[in-house]
């Protein structure tokens, strides 16, 4: 019975530094995805929106 | 000591258990009322003011996700205060922002991680022709 407890322990000792590390960690994904978002809509690069800019370049 | 063991485990699963439940959430909080009143600042600023000075070369983007005045040359003297006092307002608007999403998702600390990301993408993302500042402070066209 003992042994079942150090079993159930030692996985539980195990499990918890990995939980709380993903916390401390700062989301560079989801910031670059939240990044993107708020850029779109500042610059406005998405279709759907009058572009001033954009004249026809003539070739070169 | 069974005791002893039980405790130990139910402390375990009981700190494991709440930290999971954040970790869940994907994306960052970006929709509280004081970040999307800066996006639809800064979006109107864009639009009416700060495209031209970008294109120009007049305004570039800084190396530390704000912007700075690269040429005031490219800017008639009259107008020149204007552009300094707009490149100000753009600049608190941009660090009230890295400082509202950081402390919106509940980790003021993640103030500068923040920023570091959208000094990136804003420097990608800068259309051809705009100027901005490699990390040794010195301008690049892109």
């Amino acid at each position: 019975m003992n042994r079942l407890f150090m079993a159930l322990l030692a996985v539980s000792m195990m499990a918890l530094p990995a939980c709380v590390t993903i916390n401390i960690y700062f989301p560079a994904a989801a910031a670059e995805k939240a990044a993107d978002k708020i850029i779109d809509e500042v610059w406005q690069l998405k279709k759907g929106e009058e572009k001033p800019a954009e004249q026809p370049v003539e070739g070169k | 000591m069974k005791k002893y063991f039980f405790a130990l485990f139910a402390l375990c699963v009981a700190l494991e258990g709440v930290p999971s439940v954040q970790a869940a959430g994907a994306d960052l909080e970006i929709n509280t009322p004081a970040i999307t009143a800066l996006r639809t600042g800064m979006r109107a600023r864009f639009r009416e003011q700060l495209l031209p000075l970008y294109d120009s070369g007049a305004v570039g983007l800084s190396r530390d996700g704000l912007i700075a005045v690269r040429d005031a040359n490219a800017v008639p003297l009259a107008q020149r205060q204007g552009v300094n006092s707009l490149v100000a307002a753009q600049n608190n608007d941009l660090n009230a922002l890295y400082r509202e999403i950081a402390a919106a998702n509940g980790h003021p600390e993640w103030e500068a991680e923040v920023r570091n990301t959208f000094a990136q993408r804003w420097q990608q993302r800068a259309h051809p022709g705009w100027w901005y500042q490699d990390a040794n402070g010195g301008w690049v066209k892109k």
